[in-house]
């Protein structure tokens, strides 16, 4: 038999054992197949950073005719749900006791003030815990009021227009729907988990376990090793990949602009990006427990923070900006919320992907070097 | 007392377990503490340096006064000007700028004869919250410059206007990282109290010492202190030492009292490992407590009110949320924090906690016997 034959088929004999292996326990499969579904239909349905029926204690001290069209106007918009109550001590308590958000106040004199000076107050009062949040919602609220204005400039009760106006468009995502750009975000963090979790393990698993030793006194080699312990965890997590695509897109309504097999083969660096440094860390530490500790830490919490899924890294201090260079997240972020939403736009998919590709090899290299190292002491 | 001596040489084993070993005892305690800080300064909604390519078409001084507010402003950052607008769709798309502002060449002469000029901007919406939140800072930047141009034209008292007084309760000028980080000590002790308690029994299982553990004279709610008071006593130390980072690191006002704190820190923490020996004590494997814990702790910090606000998810799931121990200590924190919460109004957040903690921990105990390897 040839050199290369029998290689093959201790790698088969290998990858039959590791595949087996992943069957026979549950709870792989379980975080590798189920969790992307179910977690995606949460995420999908559950995650959103736009507020939409905000509890406001409504407060009119005013019951002018002005008053009243514009309360109505906060009432029919779906932003705000007001509530009323007849004085801004009963809207306090309601606020405090958490029932709502803020406080909207037309004072008493707001006709008369906009009857003779053209100027007239409202207030909107809010609870500011969540700074993201009432920022947009303080938004809402001069957006109905602009409206409101253009209606009575339009009836010819207003006087002049404002000399200058924001003409926006948001490209990529016409309706600033914040689904549209977590769920690509989402599908970074769950290869992360599938990559880096699943594999942080298996050889630290070995080696604590004695059957490293064991496997190393057989011919086969460290490079056969390795690549029966990628194998099955990429198709495990392509698998998982391939359906929160599929849910993204067909139950959520993410559009996919870019290529299909794009993302698809981008995906796949990624993964083996994160399965090298699950790996990594599993055949560096030889301890279980640490490789556990270490996997969370450096894998799964760095990819929520520093990847730019959820915060904006430019305006991070420069240090946290050189960290999260070093992060594999950061890139697929990019790459996918680029695919989905933009589409396939070269100057920014190279150099991401460049990176992951580095990643790969370094750390599968650096694994593989590991792995020749033989036993300690 | 022989009850009490018996437990305490189960803690102290259990204590050796994690700290025998240098590299345990350095996972333990450093990387929380450093995660603290690199996360405390990434994690932040409000925008400082806005990438920005301006084409002015109009080459007025008018355009220019209006552009001079922007490279005035601590939030933007100008990154390039344009001669014409094929070059837009290339800003956005690279990414080299995150908005474009576009001044049509009628600009001037619409403002000369009164009409309204419009100053267009095109934002990338790949990360659709940064745009919504960078146009915000567009619009009042440019409703000021709308200002100074009718009071140049003495036409500000006939502009009808609404002044929508906004004011922020606890938090005036809506810093966004007080909202983050005041929660954050309490999402990353749990990462650390639920890795060390849902690994605590696996890894006993795995090696098979937890059968001999049976079979010794103690009884499973001995095993269950020994097992729940080393990853208590680490979580608690690393919440209250977060804690204390974060108002004295990152300057968040504490406006609470600390006896709510650390009250509802301890109960939280006991909460979390009631979780973790329910994962450890249906699992047989390392692997597996490890998957586990992550089955419970993905979902718990996404739909924890954390990053996103739970308000904001449809009913169903808002009622779901009132399972998750992060939900509660999440918003008890701020409200410790931001409002001046004390034990009376935190304590409809402690006790749903205490509540999970008495149905996980017994569950643990239970489950410590019917599963055997």
């Amino acid at each position: 038999m040839t050199e290369g034959g029998s290689s093959a088929m201790r790698l088969a004999g290998f990858l039959k054992k590791e595949t087996l292996q992943i069957l026979r326990d549950p709870s792989s499969l379980l975080l590798g197949i189920v969790m992307p579904v179910v977690l995606l239909f949460i995420f999908g349905y559950g995650v959103s950073l736009d507020p939409k029926n905000v509890p406001v204690a409504m407060v009119l001290e005013d019951s002018g005719p002005e008053a009243r069209e514009l309360a109505a106007r906060f009432e029919l918009s779906p932003y705000f749900k007001p509530q009323m109550v007849y004085s801004v001590a009963q809207a306090k308590k309601r606020v405090d006791s958490g029932a709502v958000d803020g406080i909207f106040i037309l004072g008493s004199d707001f006709s008369a003030q906009l009857a003779k000076a053209f100027r007239a107050e409202v207030q909107l009062v809010l609870n500011g815990v969540d700074a993201n949040r009432t920022r947009l919602i303080q938004g809402y609220g001069l957006g109905i009021i602009g409206k409101w204005l253009d209606v009575r400039r339009a009836r010819g009760e207003g006087g002049v227009l404002p000399p200058l106006i924001v003409e926006q468009r948001i490209w990529f995502n016409e309706s600033a729907d914040s689904t549209n750009f977590l769920v690509p975000g989402l599908l970074t963090l769950i290869m992360t988990l599938t990559g880096t979790l699943l594999t942080a393990l298996v050889v630290a698993r070995e080696w604590e376990k004695g059957t490293m030793e064991a496997l190393l006194a057989t011919p086969i080699t460290p490079g056969e090793i390795l690549l029966g312990k990628i194998i099955p965890y990429f198709i495990l997590g392509m698998t998982g990949m391939l359906l929160s695509v599929i849910l993204g897109v067909f139950l959520f309504n993410v559009p996919l602009r870019g290529s299909l097999m794009l993302l698809i083969a981008l995906s796949g660096l990624f993964l083996l990006a994160s399965l090298g440094f699950g790996l990594f860390i599993s055949s560096a530490t030889r301890v279980q427990f640490v490789a556990a500790m270490i996997s969370v830490i450096a894998g799964f919490l760095p990819a929520f923070f520093l990847s730019g899924l959820l915060f904006d890294l430019e305006s991070t201090p420069r240090l946290v900006q050189m960290i999260s260079y070093l992060i594999p997240a950061r890139y697929f972020v990019i790459i996918s919320q680029t695919l989905f939403l933009a589409g396939n736009v070269w100057s920014t998919l190279l150099p991401a992907a460049g990176m992951l590709a580095v990643m790969a090899i370094v750390l599968i290299g650096a694994t593989r070097k590991k792995l020749v190292r033989r036993l300690p002491q | 007392m022989k009850i009490l001596q018996r437990i305490i040489t189960l803690i102290l084993k259990e204590f050796s377990m994690v700290l025998r070993d240098p590299k345990s005892r350095v996972v333990v305690i450093v990387p929380p503490i450093i995660q603290f800080f690199v996360f405390g300064f990434a994690a932040t909604y409000d925008l400082t340096d806005v990438r920005y390519a301006v084409l002015d078409q109009s080459r007025t001084v008018q355009s220019r006064e209006l552009l001079a507010r922007f490279e005035g402003s601590d939030n933007f950052r100008l990154v390039t000007t344009l001669s014409s607008d094929s070059q837009i769709p290339e800003m956005i798309d690279t990414g080299k700028a995150r908005l474009v502002i576009n001044i049509p060449a009628d600009f001037s002469l619409k403002l000369a004869h009164g009409d309204q000029a419009g100053v267009q901007v095109i934002a990338d919406g790949r990360n659709s919250n940064v745009a919504a939140i960078a146009l915000g800072y567009v619009t009042s930047i440019v409703q000021q410059q709308g200002r100074q141009i009718l009071t140049r034209r003495g036409q500000l008292a006939v502009e009808p206007s609404l002044e929508l007084i906004n004011r922020a309760w606890f938090n005036e000028n809506l810093v966004s990282r007080w909202y983050i980080v005041s929660a954050l000590g309490g999402v990353i002790s749990m990462v650390v109290v639920m890795i060390l308690s849902s690994l605590s029994v696996a890894r006993e299982r795995e090696f098979g010492t937890f059968d001999q553990l049976l079979v010794a004279p103690f009884r499973p709610f001995e095993i269950l202190i020994g097992k729940a008071i080393p990853p208590i006593v680490f979580g608690l130390f690393d919440a209250l030492l977060l804690s204390g980072a974060a108002v004295f690191v990152f300057k968040i006002p504490f406006h609470g009292s600390v006896s709510a704190l650390v009250v509802i820190l301890t109960v939280f923490v006991v909460a979390v490992v009631g979780v973790g020996l329910f994962v450890s004590s249906i699992s047989t494997t390392m692997q597996q407590a490890l998957l586990g814990s992550f089955i419970f702790m993905m979902p718990a910090v996404i739909l924890g009110g954390f990053t996103t606000p739970i308000e904001n998810m449809p009913d169903w799931l808002q009622t779901a949320t009132y399972l998750n121990p992060l939900r509660y200590v999440v918003y008890g924190l701020r409200e410790i924090y931001l409002a001046g919460g004390d034990l009376v109004s935190v304590w409809p957040l402690i006790w749903p906690m205490a509540c999970i903690a008495a149905v996980t921990l017994p569950l643990a105990g239970w489950m410590f016997r019917r599963r055997t390897t």
